[in-house]
């Protein structure tokens, strides 16, 4: 690693002492201690964005303040020290996902993005008119809506991978529907509607077998887990800064370089190309192919003190801080009469979607706001979902590496307003 | 309990939410448009019989929602049997303003039509849930495009956004 990395690096990184202290990693949260409505804030709506602490708000002024200024372009000081701070974000993405090599980072806006990119880029390329895509029932809209539109542009078909009643990924129905003429597996890791997490191994075991490539949506898993994506041998991994405590506007593409390698740019532009004429240009190599334009610098930069920060508390004690939240959970909301969980509890992390009878998700989401708490009302972004299981929208609790035990009783507590008024 | 939730569901709202009139499909509908609420899922179908004067003979309405916009659409289905169209679009702009607008005088209504201003005063509680008014309006949007479509044509699909 170079040295302003290494600087970076010192700046934000803070070695937490054991056991898992959650009020003082609450104080890293500026917002959490703001109160709403006159009441406490009780954040339990990670899954759509998650707050964040105060080493990445720090992260994200000192680069406008102390190292700003293009990427890659100039020769001055200045750009030198942005340059080494970007990259060392995409040094830090790589480790964070144990990929080869950090070349097989490439930035985006985000997890829609990537998604895109590779639907825009490998599917355009490699699919062709009869060739199967297999998605599943899990999926965001985000990991629908590209493949549609790819389907419309090629003339392929989109084959959905069922789930059964309690939202588990079918296995060996996937296995079924692999077929001769499948070219594509665009899977969500972990369904953001239900919490539900899927047999990644076994999906990309599968595919593999018959030479498919997997993208796996890990959006909502990448902050619940850890990731490796060569222990996975998966082929695209894809997330968002945002819900991992970084900032907005900037997301991760992983790709096996060969295949990236193999891949058109997806726009055209500055810092994508070796060299341009008026007859022709040559593009870069991976993956500054990929990212054409002035990237979201200071995102980046805001990123790459998230995954420092997620790191130095450690992924697998957020997990399982979390898994006793979930457990918490879901004890104290079977307590609440009518209040019905989507998705069993096995192969499930950090969200809890429920659905009240006589009251609507909307209702619910409006009632326990006014007790300041927050959770997702709607059909989040999975429609498909929300048709399997006959609701037009379900009330969602997700949790994050700050959420508390007494903020689970927050929950269940604004819950039996609910129920006095819809009782 | 919090004040401003009591004032939103209040006991006609609950009444009307958990037991809509005018409930279902009408067979013999000329004018019909589906309203879409896409941030929470919510869709309904406003079904009008209208007469050659232009009045509201019957209005009925299906699909699903919350509760605000479940109340609202009962109401408003009872609400405007009986007035002409342009009265009961002249109606949605004052209710409109209503949940949008700090002061708002329901004052030219008051007198021709009493029942209605006081039902949808209850209604406007919503303006103290700003992202809230959408499920209050979402009938009455559909009942404004369903007054526009031609007859027997295809219902027509008005969203919220
Ligand atoms: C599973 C999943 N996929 C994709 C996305 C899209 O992410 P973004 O909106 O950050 O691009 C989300 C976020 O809502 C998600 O939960």
């Amino acid at each position: 690693m170079n040295d302003a990395a290494t600087l970076a690096e010192a700046a934000v990184g803070h070695n937490r002492p054991e056991p898992y202290d959650v009020e003082r990693i609450r104080q890293d949260f500026p917002i959490l201690q703001r109160e709403v409505y006159g009441q406490p804030l009780v954040y339990l709506d990670s899954a759509a964005s998650a707050q964040k602490p105060r080493q990445v708000i720090e992260a994200v002024e000192s680069a406008y303040q102390e190292d700003y200024s293009n990427v890659h372009r100039g020769v001055h000081f200045l750009s030198q020290r942005a340059t080494d701070r970007f990259e060392a974000s995409r040094e830090a993405a790589a480790r964070f996902v144990n990929a080869a090599s950090s070349d097989e980072i490439v930035f985006t806006r985000g997890g829609t993005e990537s998604i895109n990119l590779i639907a825009a880029t490998y599917g355009r390329k490699f699919l062709r008119e009869g060739d199967e895509i297999v998605i599943s029932h899990l999926e965001h809209h985000s990991n629908i809506v590209p493949w549609q539109m790819l389907r419309d542009e090629k003339g392929l078909k989109l084959k959905v991978v069922p789930v059964d009643d309690d939202g588990n990924f079918l296995l060996d129905a996937y296995a079924e529907l692999l077929g001769p003429k499948t070219r594509f597996v665009a899977i969500t890791h972990m369904s953001n509607a239900l919490g539900k997490v899927i047999p990644a191994k076994e999906v990309i075991r599968l595919a593999h077998q018959r030479d498919i490539p997997v993208l796996l949506d890990g959006c909502q898993a990448v902050s619940h887990q850890a990731i490796d994506v060569q222990e996975l041998d998966v082929d695209f991994y894809v997330f968002s800064g945002h819900k991992l405590y970084g900032p907005t506007g900037v997301g991760v593409l992983y790709g096996k370089m060969d295949l990236l390698d193999k891949m058109p740019p997806y726009q055209g532009g500055g810092e994508m190309i070796s060299s341009v004429t008026f007859e022709e240009s040559t593009f870069k190599p991976v993956p500054h192919r990929f990212e054409a334009g002035t990237p979201a610098i200071v995102q980046v930069i805001g990123l790459g003190a998230a995954l420092q920060y997620v790191n130095d508390l450690g992924i697998e004690n957020i997990a399982a801080h979390e898994a006793g939240l979930m457990e918490y959970a879901h004890q104290r909301l079977a307590e609440i009469k009518g209040l019905r969980i989507l998705g069993s509890t096995e192969n499930k992390a950090s969200i809890v979607s429920f659905t009240m009878e006589g009251a609507h998700a909307h209702d619910i989401g409006t009632i326990v706001d006014r007790a300041g708490v927050a959770v997702r009302a709607g059909h989040h972004c999975a429609q498909p979902l929300m048709d399997r299981f006959d609701i037009a929208a379900s009330a969602r609790a997700s949790f994050g590496l700050y959420n508390t035990f007494g903020e689970v009783d927050a929950l269940a507590e604004s819950l039996n307003a609910v129920t006095e008024i819809f009782g | 309990m919090f004040d401003d939730l009591r004032e939103l569901y209040q006991e006609v709202i609950l009444d009307h939410g958990k037991n809509p009139r005018n409930f279902g499909a009408m067979d013999d509908a000329n004018r019909a448009a589906r309203g879409d609420n896409p941030m929470c899922g919510d869709r309904i179908t406003v079904y009008l019989s209208v007469d050659d004067e232009g009045v509201i003979r019957e209005a009925t309405f299906s699909g699903q929602g919350c509760a605000i916009s479940t109340a609202s659409a009962s109401m408003m289905t009872e609400i405007v049997k009986g007035k002409t169209v342009d009265d009961a679009k002249e109606l949605f702009q004052s209710f409109h303003n209503m949940c949008t607008k700090d002061h708002c005088d329901m004052s030219a209504h008051e007198e021709s039509d009493p029942d209605a201003v006081e039902r949808l005063t209850v209604l406007s509680g919503v303006r103290q849930f700003p992202v809230r008014v959408k499920c209050a309006t979402l009938a009455w949007h559909t009942l404004n495009a369903a007054t526009t479509s031609a007859d027997e044509a295809e219902p027509e699909t008005v969203t919220t956004e």
